[in-house]
């Protein structure tokens, strides 16, 4: 039984969290679908803001959740089976938050379908598209393979729907366990070179602009890809926790997922410690101011409290100091990867503050043609609502597919 | 006994009159243009300075910018190369041409193509101001096109960087690409509030790219990346872009670069002649004199 259906407590704290998240967030949709982008604080000088850190957080966590169960599924890493669906479940629901994310960004949205109508396979845009559609095919894929013996002799209701959709509701014989196995590992290992391709993509989608020198390095790439999995990864260690059946956190695959969290957590901040020493060691030059002001600026507390202490530091300590905690690793996880958000807002936002040409701040006032930016409630607060659709979508699958024991 | 004068026979002899007179105005025009076009374009020095003093000699510059407009329109659209200058030692920051260029592309607020930034140099009491009027680049190299996922923005032939509106899809990646800030994105907002209260001027056809567009809620360029186009609209009909010819100073030059006998490409072979950002590579259609 798994700690959520043993603890009737946590199941409330979790309910009535998703209750006011999803009412906060119906408001900002409904917001967002009545007046456009005008209660936005984006502008046209930083005109990317939270929801782009959002989608890149989103599929981030996507992208790190996919490679775990790529693993298990391409490789036989048999020591986090078990993690292996709750892990291509989370990839799913994580890849619909990010999507509809960026969704909700475009001027124009119903217009995304132009990205395939006219492409322009020199934009790295495109190419992310086109990388995560195929990416959505290949979980979709995968997804029903996976399920197919999980729903196996389902008849009825929605599952049994599901379960007919999949085309296990009349049984699952040892010969199509054999076949789907051997077709997983295969879209496993296909997906391994898509998940890094499109996602160290997203992070080319910025360092290719030569007009904003805090995006243009080569490290980015990098930087995405390693995000990824330390998020996805630290999520996962939560999800695990809480919602697999008498997942034991001092078991092998709880402690083989903290000892990779661990290591990936510590080749981050080393990665971060190049891109922040590197340029600012002489405090010369665009980069340099622009990464004292993350440091020491206006928002530095999204840096060093949520980035650096409640993300990296604290998680460390509770993952070093109680290994085999359930609770610590729960709290490690979670704060690891939610925190991850102050990350992705860091790497989106400081490249847009600065002026591309000196004194253009004061030659048209007006309140979108600023180099400053905070999120304002209707951001929050459709973030809120992706937040708690996308949660919503996890828990039915979850409900449907992975756990369907009663609650206690 | 004569036939009483009707309301009709009133109106038919204006309306032939009017065009009489359109007929003449146009005439005299054709022929001014037309001398300018054959008057020799590269002067000697002292012509040249007497020629380019402003204001007193606007409207012979004028002139002959038309005249080289006239000219460059006369040639296949591949083999002009549309440039502007700005003389920075001229400009007086008065921002006439930021709000011609509002005025003529019915900008909504928040959008702005061409604004004037305002340097304060050194200290008191030797202080001076600078003003850089910044259109878009046009860069020969624009970082803005290759970004777009869609084709939605491409560089003309005649050298101009345009945006399909009803193809873009509003992702803003052209705006964070661009080095000089020099996109901005059309948020839907107008000068007064919802469509029950908005005013005459704000209903007013918009004519960049050549096409009419009236503002209506979330129709493009709601939601699209807009920036300067030269005033493309009018360069085609033979109008010079409204920030040249509501500038000042007069301190704004247009033309055809490609063209050796138009001023621009006269100016662009000045010693002064700077570009923003050079080292970038861009290689922007818009160079300052200093």
């Amino acid at each position: 039984m798994s700690l959520f259906a043993k603890n009737q407590q946590l199941r409330r704290v979790l309910y009535v969290l998703w209750i006011v998240i999803a009412a906060v967030g119906a408001w900002g949709l409904w917001q967002r679908a009545e007046t456009g982008h005008r209660l936005a604080n984006y502008g046209s000088y930083v005109p990317w803001g939270l929801w782009v850190a959002a989608y890149i957080f989103f599929i981030g966590l996507s992208a790190g959740a996919f490679l775990l169960s790529a693993l298990v599924f391409g490789f036989g890493f048999n020591k986090l089976e078990r993690l292996a669906p709750y892990a291509l479940l989370t990839a799913l629901a994580t890849l619909f938050m990010a999507l509809f994310s960026i969704f909700l960004d475009l001027g124009h949205p119903f217009r995304a379908v132009n990205v395939f109508l006219h492409p322009n396979f020199g934009s790295m845009m495109t190419w992310m598209v086109w990388l995560y559609t195929a990416y959505f095919i290949l979980i979709i894929a995968e997804s029903v393979l996976a399920f197919r013996p999980l729903l196996a002799n389902q008849q009825e209701g929605l599952r049994g729907m599901i379960a007919k959709l999949i085309g296990s509701a009349n049984g699952y014989t040892d010969e199509q366990r054999e076949r789907d196995e051997s077709r997983l590992k295969i879209l496993g290992r296909l997906g391994i070179p898509l998940a890094i391709s499109f996602h160290g993509g997203v992070g080319a989608l910025f360092a290719t602009v030569v007009a904003r020198p805090y995006w243009h390095s080569a490290l980015y790439p990098i930087l995405f890809l390693t995000g990824a999995l330390v998020s996805g990864g630290a999520l996962m260690l939560a999800v695990a926790l809480i919602f697999g059946d008498d997942m034991d956190p001092a078991g092998e695959a709880i402690q083989m997922l903290r000892k990779i969290v661990v290591g990936l957590l510590a080749f981050d901040l080393l990665l971060e410690w190049a891109e922040y020493s590197i340029p600012m060691w002489y405090n010369i030059g665009p980069e340099a101011a622009l990464m004292k002001e993350v440091l020491f600026g206006h928002y530095w507390y999204v840096f060093w409290v949520f980035h650096f202490g409640l993300g990296a530091i604290i998680p460390l300590i509770l993952f070093m100091r109680a290994p085999k905690s359930a609770p610590a690793l729960i709290t490690g996880g979670l704060l690891t990867a939610l925190t991850y958000m102050a990350v992705r807002l860091n790497l989106v936002v400081p490249a847009l503050i600065e002026p591309q040409l000196k004194g253009l701040e004061n030659a048209y006032i007006r309140s979108r043609l600023v180099f400053e930016y905070f999120p304002s409630a209707m951001e929050w607060s459709v973030l809120a609502g992706i937040t708690a659709l996308g949660a919503a979508l996890w828990y039915v699958g979850y409900r449907l597919v992975l756990n369907r024991e009663r609650m206690a | 006994m004569s036939n009483p004068v009707t309301r009709a026979d009133v109106l038919r002899g204006t309306a032939a009159a009017a065009a009489t007179a359109f007929v003449a105005i146009e005439a005299i025009r054709n022929s001014v243009t037309a001398r300018a076009a054959e008057a020799p374009t590269a002067p000697d020095a002292r012509s040249y300075r007497k020629e380019i003093r402003w204001p007193k000699n606007k409207v012979g510059l004028l002139e002959r910018m038309h005249a080289d407009l006239e000219r460059a329109l006369k040639k296949p659209v591949e083999e002009r190369h549309w440039s502007m200058a700005i003389d920075r030692r001229k400009c007086v920051g008065c921002d006439a041409c930021t709000v011609s260029c509002i005025a003529e592309n019915k900008l909504p607020p928040e959008v702005v193509y061409r604004p004037v930034i305002k340097e304060e140099i050194g200290t008191y009491p030797n202080v001076s101001y600078r003003f850089t009027p910044r259109p878009c680049m046009q860069c020969d190299n624009p970082p803005c096109t290759p970004v777009c996922p869609v084709n939605a923005t491409w560089k003309r032939p005649d050298g101009v960087v345009a945006i399909n509106y009803d193809r873009c899809i509003g992702c803003r990646y052209c705006i964070t690409a661009c080095p000089y800030n020099a996109r901005t994105f059309d948020f839907g907002e107008n000068y007064t509030g919802d469509q029950n209260t908005r005013q005459p001027y704000e209903e007013a056809p918009s004519f960049e790219y050549g096409q009419r567009r009236v503002r209506e809620d979330d129709a493009s360029p709601v939601g699209n990346a807009r920036k300067c186009t030269f005033c493309l609209h009018r360069v085609h009909v033979g109008m010079l872009p409204s920030c040249v010819t509501t500038c000042i100073g007069g301190a704004t030059y247009f033309g055809d670069v490609s063209d050796p006998k138009s001023l621009i490409a006269e100016l662009a072979g000045r010693p002064n002649v700077t570009r923003l950002k050079e080292e970038l590579g861009t290689k922007p259609s818009v160079f300052y004199l200093d």
